[in-house]
């Protein structure tokens, strides 16, 4: 009896907790810094910025017209129209987070669902959902994204609607073949022969399973979503002006790039730093939560 | 082997079809008026009524699509609503410029993973390798736009080494094709990496480093080719993320392939031109795949296809 205990406490020491792990892993731990960064910046967003986001600044514009560059008054300069671009970044990272959260969100949601149930119940409806995510994967991706989000009126909600359905593909796979492992397994059919409903085993015995895994595609997830939200706002069919947006931020400005550079690249390093904090945390998580997927290091 | 191919290519033309399905489906119910487009604002609705009889639109929507799908397989993708052209002449059109924008991009990024790959590989655990695996991450998360009009501005606009944007020549094909790769050139360092890693240890090279060969014979002659032939079955994989690419890559250099194509029929609701493009990029990427598991067991004989 005291030999089992003493094995189990030893197994938790030399198994830390993932946060402490996790603290450890410097590049993990500045992609978490700058994601926590930009979630204070866009939650008070109203208190730091100098100015109203679509405020058009009289002295924002040079006597002839043009942007002022970054430095002095404004920290990040103006754009065209002579709004302060910081204040339009800052406002700019709520809408970057709100889809990230939203429609990455909804993608683990679609995908987990059609994942477990393919690959839980198997049969025909195991059959006809994993053809259908294959019909996805033939898609391509963007273009398919472009062209709902252009033909519908695009708005926040809408684009968050068209990156998830997009995106959920990947997911739905990953948790098909974790499922179907799971549901040979000989604890599942333990709790069948005792009786144990459909919805209990799925919900108490698979699922739980399947947090970690979930945990870190969600977090490499909202990389995707950040890029294909700023691709589509970019182009011009994601979120609509007024409202700023990192990449329509980029898409209202560039045909004045050459000289005015920043408002071009402020707003892509930002997409670029937070797609990457997302992608640097995600991959620590893997290294630290799935240790079958490690193979990188 | 026989049965095996029998069997995908059939498979391949079942997720095709369903492409072709779901896509035309997608475009019927979205609430997008193709008539309105071409009739113009001021049309009345005996004209808009007689533009949607012309092209069938008024019928309903499985005879639309059993219409659309007896062309699809005779390869005739229908004709364009605004520019009266075949969609098929359309597309054969700029298809050579998308294509060779692509082998730019396997080019650039086969050259920029493969030796990165190798440099951290060779120097595991040093600097170098931290610095080299923070880039392939940051590679992986750069909008490509933004790489783009990044490379446009310090290529182009400051240094004037390659024209702004365009196609014809040899320098307008550089820009466009390094910023199309620079994604994969992310994945591919990473798996060249791990993939260099894992030969570095094997029996195999000890052998030829006991035996007494150089450094560098032994890199060159025993590691790298064995680490790149697993890397080479990608590429087949990469065309699903250039078909994404291109629409944005071509938008920002002015490269006139099918990505532009698509673009503009997307914002004329044109919509046979885009059917068209998206039934070329799902074949496109199906075969890729296809291509990439076919691959496979002759670069590796242990994987045996099932």
């Amino acid at each position: 009896m005291t030999e089992l205990s003493i094995k189990t406490t030893t197994v938790s020491r030399a198994d830390p907790t993932v946060w402490a792990q996790l603290f450890r892993r410097k590049l993990a731990m500045f992609g978490l810094g700058f994601i926590v960064l930009i979630t204070l910046g866009a939650i008070f967003a109203p208190l730091i910025a100098p100015f109203a986001p679509d405020e058009q600044l009289f002295e924002g514009l040079t006597l002839q017209g043009a942007p002022m560059a970054p430095g002095g008054q404004f920290l990040f300069g103006t754009d065209l129209l002579g709004r302060d671009l910081f204040a339009r970044v800052l406002y700019g990272a709520r809408t970057s987070l709100i889809i990230g959260v939203v429609a990455n969100g909804l993608a683990l949601m679609i995908g987990t669902l059609i994942g477990v149930t393919a690959g839980y119940f198997r049969g025909w409806i195991g059959a006809v959902l994993m053809r259908f995510t294959d019909l996805m994967m033939a898609f391509p991706v963007l273009l398919l994204a472009i062209c709902l989000a252009a033909i519908f009126q695009p708005s926040l909600w809408i684009v968050a609607m068209v990156i998830a359905f997009v995106n959920w593909v990947q997911t739905a796979r990953v948790v098909y073949t974790e499922t179907s492992a799971l549901a040979e397994r000989e604890f599942i059919a333990a709790e069948k022969t005792l009786g144990a409903g459909t919805l209990r085993i799925l919900f108490r015995h698979i699922l739980p399973h399947l947090v970690p895994m979930i945990i870190v595609w969600g977090t490499l997830g909202i990389s995707t979503t950040v890029l294909l939200e700023a691709t589509l706002s970019y182009l011009g069919v994601g979120v609509q002006p007024p409202t700023p947006s990192w990449g329509n931020i980029i898409f209202e400005n560039q045909t004045y790039f050459q000289a005015a550079p920043w408002l071009v690249f402020i707003p892509g390093a930002m997409i670029l730093l937070l797609a990457l904090s997302f992608n640097l945390l995600g991959d620590a998580l893997r290294d630290i939560l799935d240790p079958t997927q490690r193979g990188m290091r | 082997m026989l049965a095996y191919l029998i069997r995908r290519l059939v498979q391949t033309a079942l997720i095709l079809v369903g492409v072709s399905f779901v896509t035309f489906l997608l475009l019927y119910v979205l609430p997008a008026d193709p008539v309105r487009q071409i009739a113009g604002r001021s049309a009345t609705a005996q004209t808009v009524e007689n533009i949607r009889h012309q092209l069938g639109l008024d019928q309903p929507f499985i005879v639309q699509y059993a219409n659309y799908f007896s062309g699809l397989v005779q390869g005739d993708f229908g004709r364009s609503y605004l520019q009266k052209t075949e969609v098929g002449a359309l597309i054969a059109s700029r298809l050579p410029a998308t294509l060779l924008l692509m082998l730019g991009a396997i080019f650039c990024e086969l050259l920029i993973g493969l030796t990165l790959g190798s440099i951290a590989a060779i120097k595991r655990g040093k600097w170098i390798d931290q610095l080299l695996m923070v880039f392939s991450f940051a590679a992986v998360s750069a909008p490509q736009f933004v790489v783009g009009l990044l490379a446009l501005y310090i290529f182009a606009v400051k240094l004037g080494w390659f024209p702004i944007g365009g196609y014809g020549t040899f320098a307008h094909l550089v820009l466009p094709s390094l910023t199309l790769g620079i994604m994969g050139s992310g994945w591919y360092s990473r798996m060249m990496r791990s993939s260099m890693v894992d030969v570095l240890r094997a029996d195999f090279i000890r052998t030829a480093r006991a035996k007494g060969l150089t450094r560098w014979r032994v890199l060159g002659r025993h590691a790298l080719p064995n680490a790149i032939l697993p890397i080479i079955a990608m590429i087949g994989i990469d065309i699903g993320l250039f078909m994404s690419g291109i629409v944005v890559v071509e938008s920002v250099f002015g490269w006139p392939g099918i990505g532009q194509l698509a673009w503009q029929a997307i914002q004329r609701v044109d919509i046979p031109i885009i059917m068209g493009v998206t039934m070329v990029s799902a074949t496109a990427i199906v075969l890729g795949n296809l291509l990439a598991d076919l691959i496979t067991p002759f670069i590796d004989p242990r994987i045996k296809l099932r």
